[in-house]
C-alpha cells in the first residue's frame, strides 16, 4: 500500500513538473512581454527595454532554454520570479488564493448540499411534481453558460436596486472602497457583495449536484439492503436517511473535492465579470499583459490544486466505502 | 393433435409478416417516443434552420453598418434592432450562431474521435502503450485549458479558426477515453473478438472493425454531450476576446459587447443570450433522451 501511495505521489510530482513546464514554454513562445514597452510616448530606448526585460527574465533575445533554466532554478528554490510589474509573483499568489476562497467556500458548500438535498427527495418521489420541476430546472440551468447567468443576476440586480431605490446588491468588487464603520458595516458591506457572485455560482453546482446525487440514489433506493433495513421494521425515513442516503452520499463528497480543486482556477468568469480580485481574473490578466512568470505560476498551481483533489477524493472514497479498502 | 402442413404454412405467413427490428430503428423509435427527445430534436432542427438559412430572410448582412441607426430598437427596417456600430443584430447573431454551431458539433466529433481511438489503443494492447497514453491523457487533465487556448488564441486569428476546433478538441476527450479504456479492457475477453484474434485479424482492424462499433452508443451519447460542451467552451473564451477572433463575430463575443449596454438596450443582449441557452439546451434534451434510448436497462414510462 505505501509503495503504490508513493508511486502514485511521485507520477504526481512528475505530472506537475512537466504540466508547468510546457505551460512556460507555450506561454514564452506565444507571448510577448516587449509589446508592452513598445508604442510608447516618449518611445523607450530599445537598450532600456532589454535591460529591463532581462532583470525580468523575460527578454525573447535570450534563448528560450537559458531563461526556462533560469526560471526553474528559481521555483525549485520556492520563488516564482516576478510579475511584468516588477512585483513578486508570490506576493500575488498569496493574496490572490485568499481572495478566490472567500468567493467560492460559501457558494461551494451552498451549492453542494442545496444539490444533494434536491436531488435526494427528487428522487425519493421519483415522477412527481418535485422531480419533474427540479428536472426542468436543472436542465434550464444547465444550459445557461455562467458568462450569461452573472450578466443576467447583475441586470435583474441593477434592477431590483432601481425598483426599491436602494443599493441591497452591489455587483462589483469584494468591498467598497474607503468605507468607514465598525464591524456590523463592514460585514454587511461584504454580504452584499458577496450575494451575486455566490448566486452565480452556486446555481450551477446545484444543477449538478441534484442530477447526479438522484441518480446515485435512485441506484441505491432498489438496493438489497434498504429493503432488508425497512424489512428489520425501521421506519420508512430512517431507512432512507440512515442507509439508502448515506450510501448514495459518496460519489457526491467525492465529487466535491474534485470540484474545490477545479475551481480554485475556474472562477474566471465569476471573478472577471463581479471584479473580484482572485485567481481566476489573474488567469485573464496575465494573458492580456503578456505576464509570463504568472501563466506559469498559475498553470502550477492549478495543476497541483486538481492533483491533491484528485488525491483527496480517492482518500475520502477509501474512508467512506469499506470495499475499497478491502479490494 | 397434429398440426397439419396448412395450419404451419398459415402460421410461418403471419410470422413472415412480423419484421425484425433494427437497433436503429428501435433506438429511433424509442428516441422519439419520449417527449425530451422530440422536443430536442425539434429545437435543434429550428436552431439550425434559422442558423443558416435565416440570414437569406434577412436585409442586411453580418458586414453591413447602417450609419443612419445606432443603437436603435427593433424595427421593421431592423428586426432585432441595432448595435452601437449600426450592425443589424438579427444578421450579427445569425452569422454568431453558424460559428457557434459548427465549431460546437467538429469540436465534439474530433474530440470524442480522439476519445475512441486513443481508449481503444490503450485498452487493447496494454503494456507500454497503455502506460504512456494514459500518461498523456493525465498530462492534459491536469494542464488548465483555458489557459493554454487563451495564450493560444492569436493564432487564431484571420480565419483560422480550424486550428481553434482542433484545439478545442485537444481538451475535450480526456475522461471519455479514460471510460473508453476500461470497457476495451472487458470487451477484449469477449469471443467474438478471440475470435478474429485467433483467425489472424490484425489488432488494428480489430480496433476499428469490433471494439470501437460495439462502444457506438457510448461515443454517440457523448458526441452530442460534448457539442453542448464546445459550444458553451467557445462562448466562454470568445466573450474574453481569446476564441474567435475578429472582424468574425460569435455568440461569446456579441454577448460580451451586449452586457455592456443591456440595462437600457436590452435588445443587444437577450437575442444572442436567449439563442444560445436554447440551442445547449436542445443539445442537451437530445443527448440524454439518446442516453436512455440507447441504454436497454433505463426505465420508460409507458412501455
Amino acid at each position: 500500500m505505501a509503495g503504490f501511495l508513493l508511486r502514485r505521489l511521485l507520477n504526481y510530482l512528475v505530472l506537475i513538473v512537466v504540466a508547468t513546464s510546457l505551460a512556460y514554454a507555450l506561454a514564452a513562445s506565444a507571448l510577448d512581454p516587449r509589446s508592452n514597452y513598445e508604442g510608447r510616448n516618449p518611445p523607450i530606448p530599445p537598450a532600456v527595454i532589454d535591460a529591463r526585460l532581462t532583470e525580468l527574465n523575460l527578454n525573447d533575445q535570450t534563448p528560450l532554454v537559458e531563461r526556462y533554466l533560469t526560471w526553474a532554478g528559481d521555483v525549485v528554490h520556492g520563488d516564482f520570479g516576478k510579475t511584468v510589474t516588477g512585483g513578486s509573483v508570490n506576493e500575488d499568489l498569496g493574496r490572490r488564493i485568499g481572495v478566490t476562497l472567500r468567493l467560492i467556500t460559501v457558494g461551494l458548500v451552498l451549492g453542494s448540499l442545496t444539490g444533494v438535498l434536491v436531488g435526494a427527495y427528487a428522487a425519493v418521489r421519483q415522477y412527481g411534481v418535485f422531480d419533474r420541476l427540479s428536472t426542468g430546472a436543472s436542465f434550464a440551468v444547465l444550459a445557461v453558460p455562467t458568462v450569461v447567468l452573472a450578466n443576467i443576476l447583475i441586470i435583474g440586480a441593477v434592477w431590483f436596486n432601481e425598483l426599491v431605490g436602494v443599493q441591497v446588491f452591489l455587483v462589483s468588487g469584494e468591498t467598497t472602497p474607503g468605507l468607514e464603520g465598525g464591524f456590523l458595516t463592514q460585514l454587511v458591506d461584504r454580504l452584499q457583495h458577496l450575494i451575486l457572485p455566490t448566486l452565480s455560482l452556486s446555481l450551477g453546482l446545484i444543477a449538478v449536484y441534484s442530477r447526479y446525487q438522484r441518480n446515485m440514489m435512485l441506484d441505491v433506493l432498489g438496493a438489497d439492503f434498504v429493503r432488508t433495513a425497512m424489512a428489520k421494521g425501521l421506519r420508512r425515513r430512517t431507512a432512507l436517511i440512515r442507509h439508502a442516503l448515506r450510501t448514495a452520499l459518496i460519489p457526491a463528497v467525492t465529487y466535491f473535492a474534485f470540484t474545490f480543486g477545479a475551481l480554485l482556477v475556474g472562477t474566471t468568469f465569476t471573478e472577471k465579470i463581479f471584479g473580484w480580485h482572485g485567481m481566476g481574473e489573474w488567469l485573464v490578466d496575465s494573458i492580456s499583459t503578456n505576464d509570463v512568470n504568472t501563466v506559469a505560476a498559475i498553470s502550477c498551481f492549478a495543476a497541483f490544486a486538481v492533483l491533491v483533489a484528485s488525491l483527496a477524493s480517492d482518500v475520502l472514497h477509501a474512508v467512506l466505502d469499506p470495499r475499497v479498502r478491502v479490494g | 393433435m397434429t398440426i397439419t402442413d396448412e395450419e404451419l404454412a398459415e402460421q410461418r405467413a403471419d410470422i413472415d409478416k412480423i419484421e425484425a427490428p433494427s437497433r436503429f430503428r428501435v433506438v429511433a423509435g424509442r428516441f422519439f417516443g419520449s417527449h425530451q427527445g422530440r422536443i430536442g430534436f425539434a429545437l435543434l432542427g429550428l436552431m439550425f434552420l434559422l442558423a443558416f438559412a435565416g440570414p437569406y430572410a434577412g436585409k442586411w448582412s453580418y458586414t453591413d453598418k447602417d450609419f443612419m441607426a445606432f443603437l436603435q430598437p427593433p424595427s421593421p427596417e431592423h428586426w432585432w434592432g441595432t448595435l452601437q456600430t449600426g450592425a443589424d443584430v438579427y444578421a450579427v447573431t445569425l452569422r454568431g450562431m453558424q460559428k457557434s454551431l459548427v465549431v460546437g458539433l467538429l469540436a465534439a466529433v474530433v474530440g470524442t474521435t480522439l476519445a475512441a481511438v486513443v481508449g481503444a489503443f490503450a485498452g487493447y494492447f496494454m503494456g507500454w502503450t497503455d502506460r504512456a497514453l494514459t500518461w498523456i491523457t493525465d498530462l492534459l487533465l491536469v494542464l488548465p485549458a483555458f489557459l493554454i487556448l487563451a495564450i493560444m488564441s492569436p493564432l487564431f486569428a484571420g480565419g483560422q479558426w480550424p486550428l481553434f476546433v482542433l484545439v478545442l478538441a485537444l481538451f475535450l476527450w480526456m475522461v471519455t477515453s479514460k471510460i473508453v479504456r476500461s470497457m476495451t479492457v472487458s470487451l477484449k475477453e469477449r469471443e467474438f473478438i478471440q475470435a478474429a484474434r485467433f483467425m489472424g485479424v490484425p489488432p488494428i482492424k480489430i480496433i476499428f472493425r469490433h471494439v470501437i462499433p460495439n462502444m457506438s452508443s457510448l461515443l454517440v451519447v457523448d458526441a452530442t454531450l460534448n457539442v453542448s460542451a464546445a459550444i458553451l467552451t467557445e462562448t466562454s473564451l470568445s466573450y474574453f476576446g481569446f476564441g474567435i477572433q475578429p472582424p468574425d463575430v460569435s455568440l461569446g463575443s456579441l454577448i460580451a459587447d451586449g452586457a455592456k449596454t443591456a440595462v437600457y438596450a436590452p435588445w443587444t443582449f437577450w437575442f444572442c443570450a436567449g439563442l444560445l441557452i436554447v440551442t445547449v439546451l436542445a443539445v442537451n434534451l437530445v443527448g440524454d433522451s439518446l442516453r436512455d434510448a440507447f441504454d436497454p436497462t433505463a426505465k420508460r414510462c409507458g412501455q
